[in-house]
């Protein structure tokens, strides 16, 4: 049979898609630069103004302008770079990507073709279970966005079918950095994982390099996911297909498995996959076939005769490399040392997005076992309990610090700190102010505890009897009393030396 | 009284410093002689009157006031139509931009408008400066002020016609492939193309960006040295534009009037004579030549062999950079916007109909050309190999400059020919730049000066020649040294400015 499925075949089931055939995944991620001005004019670029307020003549393309480039985007593209352990280039040009395209101003993207700043690099990504895989940095290049259509009519704001349609240019040219990994092979059956840890680390980069705020769920970071299969390693790549603008680190997990499944389906079948672009469907986790351009994707690429070539000194990249901060990855070392967890409770802690929750928290005094045992254990449950990450609970490290800080003391105990734990999170403000409105203090003075211990003791002489008969079991039974009487704020230690002190 | 529309800008300027005549009467007389003759000239797309007139107030009422002015201030000037100007029509000769009215100066503008020069409207020229006749404008033919019924050159017919018909003492030229120079050659008039980014093309409505670049059209050296000062140098909002100073230009041109060339050497180009040249274009040359020669510059043959394939480099590298610059006239932001009257308004049928509509055919057949020769599988065989001619012209032009501190030709081949004579003969109509080509695939500065009048191919009053000067890259001062010398030996052999022998208008 050689048809060609463009649609929805039956889908083989992944896990036998990949016992019979080798995944082989590449991934472009663009990430949008956090700068104040855009990529070629002064423009300001930030999130949610107005439409169309954010444009100069040169990102309207307006007739006469010219490009110039910022030079803190090049700046930023060359952290990036370095940080994905990419070499450099020592001058490098743009080029003009032709195509018609109402969001495009000037009808043609300015971007780098065969000159990127950044090429040859590798990172490590390390999965959920520990398993450490190297994706090939093919290269990174600067580019600038296009603008933002809104087609308006029709259904699901899609072009087909819409009334009209409006543009907004506050996004066009925006920087860009655009990072093309070479085929990660080697995966196997964990290519989903790979392709979403790889995101989820180019992610954590960025932020640590403060070259974007990130943020998927504003498309600062979007991801366009090739995958092919082969029936072996051995084997030559086959044709892949390309699904654009896969916006969510959960996403990129789903559109991997899909195409497994799906391209597996077709060769099963002994149909032909067809090289393509596909859209990704949210609801279902699905991918459908993309419009097929009409001008066969050619760009027409030549170099932008407006601009001069960028030339970063060797002087300059090494003093962008001396001043790169610590990435994620040696963080994590770094921390895992100084902490001395397990490996496996290092993992859960990362895993749990904790990392940063517990480097504040230690900050702020608590011992790592400590702040690992808080956010790792009551509030990882109420995090559970409320369907909320963890860093969006309403108690900040420096709270759990302070909490700590009164258990250390003594000045409260484990359960009473769950309480003072509940004030904090109902915005009863800081531990020290819970515990005062709320009397919730350790009883530490002796009078007040001496009084419940005898009225306890009077209360249970056939304890008191056995107790001074050398049999200490059911001295609890006495503490446990003293407990209830001072309603938990007693410290149990001090009451247990008071109680056999006074049967003594 | 003097009539002021004969002086030159340097006279006017003397004129208005003395308080002899005030920016206003100076003005005004030149928005009379636009009002007199350029119902046959037709050189304006549009006239600026009151604005030009506010200025020449404005610049009257400071001068009064003591103000520090600029040499130029209250000298009217003219904008060739392909400069954005803020507030007043920028179509560059095209049904596209019919009714745009940019919201921005381009930089040179800006710096006419802050040294004080009323602009006195806009000029025609070739659509998107594609052409070498100004009868590719989509608002009709410019004629020659030698002979109404001749091209006044292109694609800045409109700012050389101007000039000679003595509506502008100063006007705006670009010079792509020599838009500002061949006019100048064909009208009797000075036309400078700098150094390629030695004037900012920020605002510029750009053809080919690697080659477009403005300059002064004018009628004496001096004053083109006056004006490219003022619009020359760095501008931060053009990448290519050169971050050194410009050399002392006004200098040059005063010191070459004096009129002695000792100890320069003056390279004649082997490939830029001869075949396809006028018996006429080369007699004057030659008589040009010897008076450098009497003025103490030796004469040295140079041999540029690339040259021969500038022209089709050119007509390479010219449409493939051009068929991207023209991508944005696409109706959805500016300009025109023609919806298809059947079948479905989506946006690239919207852009196709704007485009078929608003493009005149000679755009369209360089934006064909571009676009095929960009092309993924012919990008090599001709953008790439141009490219590589484009770097061979670099490297005769470097051996030339190591034997001789000037290079100089005919400017334009032919005198001017008859509108409508080579309309359906693009080829013949591209040779016409066949000189002034390898300048802009360089970069290198050139000039044109009026060195008399020829005899055309068939026959009728004489018309006027152009001798071409180019110098090396950011040598501009240069071309005002040697085009100085020689106009003032050819002025002193005639006895007068050759535009005085110009028929009178009107």
């Amino acid at each position: 049979m050689t048809t060609t499925t463009h649609g929805t075949p039956a889908l083989v089931a992944y896990d036998d898609a990949v016992r019979r055939y080798d995944p082989v995944i590449g991934i472009e991620v663009h990430v949008e630069l956090g700068t104040r001005t855009k990529m070629f004019c002064a423009a300001e670029q930030s999130f949610g103004a107005e439409p169309n307020t954010q444009t100069t003549p040169v990102s309207l393309g307006l007739p006469g302008a010219l490009p110039v480039v910022n030079g803190t985007a090049v700046e930023y593209a060359i952290r990036i770079g370095l940080a994905l352990n990419c070499q450099i280039a020592e001058t490098c040009r743009f080029a003009r990507k032709n195509y018609f395209y109402p969001d495009v101003p000037k009808n043609f993207q300015t971007s780098q073709y065969d000159e990127p700043i950044a090429f040859e690099g590798f990172l490590d990504v390390e999965l959920e279970d520990g398993t450490v895989h190297r994706v090939e940095i093919e290269r990174a290049h600067m580019e600038e966005d296009a603008g933002k259509n809104t087609h308006v009519g029709g259904s699901a704001g899609r072009i087909h079918g819409a009334e009209y349609s409006l543009v907004d240019y506050n996004r066009a040219g925006v920087p860009l950095v655009e990072i093309v990994t070479k085929p990660i092979t080697g995966a196997g059956e964990r290519a989903p994982e790979v392709a979403r840890a790889y995101v989820q680390a180019l992610r954590d980069i960025f932020r640590v390099l403060d070259v974007s705020e990130a943020r998927m769920e504003r498309g600062n970071v979007r991801a366009d996911v090739n995958l092919s299969l082969r029936p072996t390693p051995e084997s030559p790549l086959g044709t892949r297909t390309e699904t654009k603008n896969v916006n969510s680190f959960r996403s990129v997990e789903r559109a991997v498995r899909y195409e497994v499944s799906r391209q597996a389906a077709i060769l099963d079948a002994g149909g032909t996959v067809i090289q393509e672009t596909r859209h990704f469907h949210e609801e279902d986790g699905s991918t459908s076939p993309g419009r097929v351009k009409s001008d066969a994707e050619d760009y027409r690429y030549f170099p932008e005769p407006d601009l001069v070539p960028v030339a970063p000194s060797r002087e300059w990249v090494e003093e962008i490399r001396a001043t790169l901060p610590e990435l994620p990855q040696a963080r994590r070392r770094r921390l895992h040392d100084e902490w001395g967890f397990a490996d496996a409770e290092m993992r859960d802690v990362v895993n749990a997005g904790a990392l940063d929750l517990i480097e504040a928290t230690v900050a702020a005094g608590a011992t790592p076992a400590a702040a690992r045992k808080w956010w790792m254990g009551e509030l990882a449950r109420r995090a559970k309990q409320d369907e909320v990450e963890l860093a969006d609970l309403a108690i900040t490290p420096a709270q759990i610090g302070e909490l700590q800080q009164l258990v250390d003391s003594g000045r409260i105990n484990d359960k009473i700190a769950r309480q003072v734990l509940d004030g904090v999170l109902a915005g009863e403000g800081d531990p020290e102010a819970v515990v005062a409105a709320r009397g919730l203090e350790v009883v530490s003075d002796d009078g007040p505890l001496l009084e419940a211990i005898d009225a306890a003791l009077a209360a249970q002489p056939d304890i008191v009897e056995k107790v001074r008969g050398g049999n200490q079991g059911p001295v609890g039974a006495i503490i446990g009393a003293v407990m209830k009487a001072t309603r938990g704020q007693a410290d149990a230690k001090r009451v247990r030396e008071l109680v056999l002190e006074r049967i003594g | 009284m003097t009539d002021l529309t004969r002086l030159s800008a340097a006279r006017l300027a003397e004129t208005l410093a003395a308080g002899e005549a005030s920016s206003v009467e100076v003005t005004r007389a030149h928005l009379d002689r636009i009002a007199a003759v350029d119902g046959d000239v037709h050189a304006f797309l549009h006239v600026n009157e009151d604005d030009a007139l506010a200025t020449a107030a404005d610049v009257d009422a400071r001068r009064a006031a003591g103000e520090e002015l600029h040499a130029l201030a209250g000298v009217p000037i003219a904008v060739k139509d392909v400069v954005v100007t803020k507030g007043m029509p920028s179509t560059a000769g095209s049904k596209i931009l019919e009714g745009w009215i940019p919201p921005y100066d381009a930089t040179l503008v800006e710096k006419l408008r802050a040294a004080g020069l009323p602009i006195l409207g806009k000029t025609n020229m070739d659509e998107f400066a594609m052409g070498s006749s100004t009868e590719h404008s989509a608002y009709g033919d410019t004629h020659n002020p030698w002979d109404l019924d001749r091209i006044p050159g292109g694609s800045g017919g409109g700012s050389a016609a101007a000039v000679a018909a003595f509506e502008a003492p100063l006007a705006i030229g670009t010079d792509t492939g020599g838009s500002i120079r061949q006019p100048g050659a064909v009208t009797g008039t000075v036309g400078v193309k700098p150094t390629y980014g030695g004037v900012s093309r920020y605002g510029l409505i750009a053809m080919a960006s690697s080659l477009d670049q403005a300059g002064p059209v004018t009628r004496t050296v001096l004053d083109s040295a006056l004006l490219h000062e003022l619009i020359g140098g760095h501008d931060p909002r053009d990448s290519t534009s050169i971050p050194e100073p410009l050399p002392p230009l006004v200098a040059a041109a005063r010191q070459g009037a004096l009129g002695d060339l000792s100890g320069l050497k003056v390279g004649v180009v082997t490939q830029l004579q001869g075949e396809g040249y006028q018996p006429g274009v080369l007699a004057r040359f030659h008589e040009s030549l010897e008076l450098l020669t009497k003025a103490g510059a030796e004469v040295v043959e140079v041999s540029c062999p690339s040259f021969d394939y500038a022209l089709a480099a050119y007509y390479l590298i010219m449409p493939a950079e051009a068929s991207s610059n023209l991508a944005k006239f696409d109706g959805m932001r500016f300009g025109l916007r023609v919806e298809p009257t059947d079948g479905p308004v989506t946006a690239e049928r919207v852009m196709a109909a704007t485009r078929g509509a608003g493009f005149g055919d000679e755009v369209k057949r360089r934006v064909i050309l571009g676009t095929y020769a960009l092309s993924a599988g012919y990008y090599d065989a001709y953008y790439g190999s141009a490219q590589k001619v484009r770097t061979l012209i670099q490297r005769d032009f470097a051996a030339a400059f190591a034997q001789a501190d000037v290079l100089v030709s005919p400017t334009a081949p032919t005198t001017a020919f008859k509108l409508g004579e080579k309309l359906d003969d693009p080829l013949a109509m591209y040779l016409n730049d066949v000189a002034t080509i390898p300048a802009n695939l360089a970069g290198v500065p050139g000039i044109s000066v009026p060195n008399g009048l020829a005899a055309s191919s068939e026959g009728g009053a004489d018309l006027p020649t152009g001798f071409q000067i180019l110098a090396p890259a950011k040598a501009d001062d240069r071309l005002y040294r040697v085009g100085a010398a020689l106009e003032s030996a050819l002025e002193s052999t005639w006895g007068a400015p050759l535009l005085a022998s110009a028929p009178e208008l009107g």
